[in-house]
């Protein structure tokens, strides 16, 4: 083979404290198709802002066509040659597909004038190259996404980009358009183009690939050619580790059911025919890779995108959750994802976060009664051990974990008989990861329903009595607690391995 | 007191303007002028406090200008046809609680721009009330004026009315749950949505409440001269947002309070007869009311960078 088109060597990044790439080695030759493959975290988005210029790296080294390159920026990427196809295309919708192209590929300045007909044969011949039948006179908000995709690639090509980052390109296509895909990637490679291809899907791998490497915690776990590896093995090198932390176990068992789904779906979130039940005291985790249909199908149980087929029945009673409010008075809590924007507001003191969901209970009387959330708060902050100067100090003075028990304290003020929990320790420090981890079990003991979402896979197999595991917005699969990870990794995957 | 620190160095500019004119200008606080002073700015000091909760909950209603402008000239005609003022009171408040409840729909429940839709509510009105009225001014009997009472009496029962008001809404805003909703929804409204909170009904009903308050605000006008000239509100929302801003109401929404606005009013309301006083020009005014918003705003830029940085 030639010189790689790309070599990364010992590429180091860290965000604060969290290491998210400890020494990545990574080869890219001309015509290639080299899969990139790692569990939700292993570091590919973090490679791919690195090559594509996004986020400097913190060690290591990048060469570009056996040219050193230092401090690359999103501009001097594109000039080199590197262009990046995301999941969610970055074209402004209000200017046509002509337009859009131009704005990417003309260097022009504010007085250069605009050869119309020069832009419009460009923009259709770049389209035909890729078998797209898109009108460059097309607004970009009327087209659909895999469509836009396809006018990311053709800027790609226009571009003439001798490295292309595929992120998921097919996440969102259908099969007639996956093929149409695949062609332009064959075309490409033909053409010497060297492609980073990221997919989950394994089937897709095989087919498209000559070589894969597997991230694992910020490390090249091992570069193979697809022929020398199979499935099995690929899994095994996602998952690699043991299960290294020790989780808080459950001392009692289950109790009666509390939650039970029947043939749950909601076609606007994707999300369809989910059928399980959670138990009282029982921690259920929902595994599955980002964008598996977890959080879509938390946000039907809490109403914020109410089901349209299907039942929802907790303790006996059917459920109809229409709104928020629905959910919250018949019992449900959901702690949602994103804690800094959504778990609590950071300009209030933590005493307001905690109550903000109980004001009818706490304040039965219509004015408010400092005393009294005070007190509330006081107790939540002393069971759950927050960190902190005191109930008035704003959210914003907390550290991650804290913030993540001031969320939780305000569910459970609300004394929730189900709690969904949405990625509870993302972004928290061990520590307090591991306290997490108790107070969760400690709720379960208490006699909670809890559903669990993470994509720590060791986290969500640890903690949980039983894991259903999540794909293309349906259960796949219910696995008890303690699986082994190959297992939970191949059903998230949709594979039988 | 960290906490407060945007309101009180507000408070501590007002006093030094006092100060300022007290030792220069002692003529600025004989009990009558001063008094006729605050009462001018009462009508503007009750609208200004529903702007308060409408910047909170990161909305705008730059209609009250041309709201406060019909609800004077419906109260007007009532009052001219003979309609006691304890009717004509009531159905101002409701005309404009029902012009806030427009806004209010169009804002929340079709999630329309209030800036827009405010600017849309604010022309219509303005204009079918020239072209009804044609630039008309209605005469009001005798006790309408300082509702029958001396001038004295009748300033008093205003400012203390408006005083009043102000506590109470601010009291209600720091001890009623609903206060702290507005914060919540100003500051984050999937964050609120997410807490259980339903953000559609409290924008909703804060445009009702600033409705409802310009429709006594115009009341409060009705009661301090002898007739109601069509054009009494033009311009009223910028002198409210400016008094907002200045007092430290952040206007993208969730900070801030309404002692903040009532001395960013009383600071901007000073300008002029201090101006008088010290024998500068009047074009000077709005110069320095200018200045002192654009100190307000620059002064907020600079604290949430350094919030964020």
């Amino acid at each position: 083979m030639s010189s790689p088109l790309l070599a990364l060597r010992q590429l180091v990044k860290n965000y604060g404290g969290v290491r998210a790439l400890r020494g990545v080695d990574f080869d890219l030759h001309p015509g290639e198709v080299h899969a990139l493959l790692g569990e939700n975290g292993a570091g590919k988005s973090t490679l791919i802002k690195i090559v594509t210029g996004a986020h400097a790296p913190d060690g290591g080294t990048i060469t570009l066509a056996g040219q050193p390159v230092a401090d690359l920026t999103p501009a001097s990427a594109r000039a080199l040659g590197i262009a990046c196809i995301y999941q969610q295309p970055a074209l402004f919708p209000d200017l046509t597909v002509a337009e859009n192209l131009a704005l990417r590929l003309d260097s022009t300045t504010a007085h250069t004038r605009v050869d119309w007909t020069a832009r419009r044969n460009r923009a259709t011949s770049l389209l035909a190259r890729i078998g797209a039948a898109i009108s460059p006179d097309t607004e970009v908000s009327a087209l659909s996404m895999p469509e836009q995709q396809l006018v990311e690639i053709a800027c790609a090509l226009g571009s003439g980009a001798r490295i292309v980052i595929m992120d998921e390109p097919t996440a969102s296509l259908t099969q007639k358009e996956q093929h149409l895909l695949y062609a332009v990637v064959h075309d490409l490679r033909k053409n010497g183009v060297g492609i980073i291809y990221i997919s989950h899907r394994l089937e897709e791998i095989f087919a498209l690939a000559d070589r894969v490497t597997v991230l694992r915690d910020g490390q090249s776990v091992g570069t193979h050619a697809v022929g020398d590896i199979n499935e099995a093995g690929l899994i095994r090198l996602m998952v690699g580790r043991e299960v290294a932390q020790i989780y808080p176990a459950a001392e009692s068992a289950p109790g009666a059911t509390v939650l039970s789904l029947r043939g749950l779906g909601c076609t606007a979130s994707g999300v369809h025919d989910v059928s399980f039940d959670v138990r009282a005291g029982e921690i259920f985790g929902l595994g599955g890779l980002v964008g598996a249909g977890r959080t879509e199908l938390a946000r039907i149980l809490f109403g914020l995108t109410p089901a349209d087929s299907g039942q929802i029945t907790l303790t006996g009673e059917t459920l109809h959750l229409r709104s928020p409010q629905d959910a919250v008075a018949h019992g449900i809590a959901y702690v949602p994802e994103d804690r800094r924007r959504h778990g609590i507001v950071l300009e209030l003191p933590i005493a307001q976060n905690i109550t903000m969901a109980v004001h009818r209970r706490l304040f039965p009387t219509t004015w408010l009664r400092f005393g009294a959330e005070r007190a509330l708060a006081l107790d939540y902050i002393r069971d759950l051990a927050v960190k902190c100067a005191g109930p008035d100090a704003p959210g914003s003075s907390l550290s991650g974990g804290n913030q993540q028990k001031v969320a939780l304290s305000r569910w459970l003020a609300t004394r929730p008989k189900l709690l969904v929990l949405d990625e509870p320790t993302q972004g928290v420090d061990i520590g307090a990861k591991s306290e997490i981890h108790k107070i969760i079990r400690r709720l379960a003991e208490e006699g909670l329903a809890v559903i669990l979402i993470s994509s720590d896979l060791p986290e969500v197999i640890g903690m949980s009595d039983r894991i259903g595991v999540m794909a293309h917005g349906t259960l796949r699969a219910i696995l008890p607690g303690g699986s082994d990870p190959h297992t939970v990794m191949a059903a998230a995957l949709g594979t039988a391995a | 007191m960290k906490r407060y620190f945007r309101e009180l160095s507000v408070v501590g500019a007002l006093l030094a303007v006092l100060l300022g004119l007290g030792l220069f200008a002692p003529a600025f606080f004989s009990p009558q002028p001063l008094l006729s002073l605050v009462t001018r700015e009462a009508p503007t000091l009750v609208v200004a406090c529903g702007m308060a909760c409408v910047i909170i909950t990161r909305q705008i209603d730059i209609s009250v200008g041309s709201m406060f402008s019909v609800c004077s000239v419906c109260a007007g005609l009532l009052v001219a046809r003979g309609w006691p003022l304890a009717l004509v009171l009531p159905a101002s408040v409701g005309l404009g609680a029902l012009f806030g409840a427009f806004n209010g729909f169009l804002v929340a429940v079709l999630r329309l721009p209030s800036i827009v839709v405010t600017l849309a509510t604010m022309v219509t009105l303005r204009q079918g009330l020239n072209l009804i009225r044609q630039g008309e001014f209605v005469n009001l009997p005798d006790h309408v004026q300082w509702f029958g009472l001396t001038q004295t009496a009748g300033q008093l029962v205003l400012v203390g009315a408006a005083l009043g008001l102000l506590v109470a809404l601010a009291w209600s805003m720091r001890h009623l749950a609903a206060g702290r909703y507005l914060y919540a929804v100003g500051t984050d409204t999937e964050a609120a949505r997410l807490a259980g909170i339903r953000p559609q009904l409290v924008t909703l009903l804060v445009f009702v409440l600033i409705g409802a308050l310009t429709g006594l605000g115009a009341m409060m006008n009705l009661a301090q001269s002898p007739q109601v000239q069509p054009l009494t509100g033009n311009g009223l929302e910028l002198k409210v947002i400016a008094a907002v801003v200045v007092g430290g109401v952040a206007i993208s929404g969730g900070r801030g309070n309404l002692w903040g606005a009532f001395a960013g009013l009383l600071l901007l309301a000073c300008v002029s007869p201090a101006l008088t006083h010290l024998h500068v020009e009047a074009y000077w005014e709005k110069a320095v009311q200018g200045a002192i918003i654009l100190l307000a705003v620059v002064a907020d830029g600079l604290r949430s960078r350094k919030i964020h940085h």
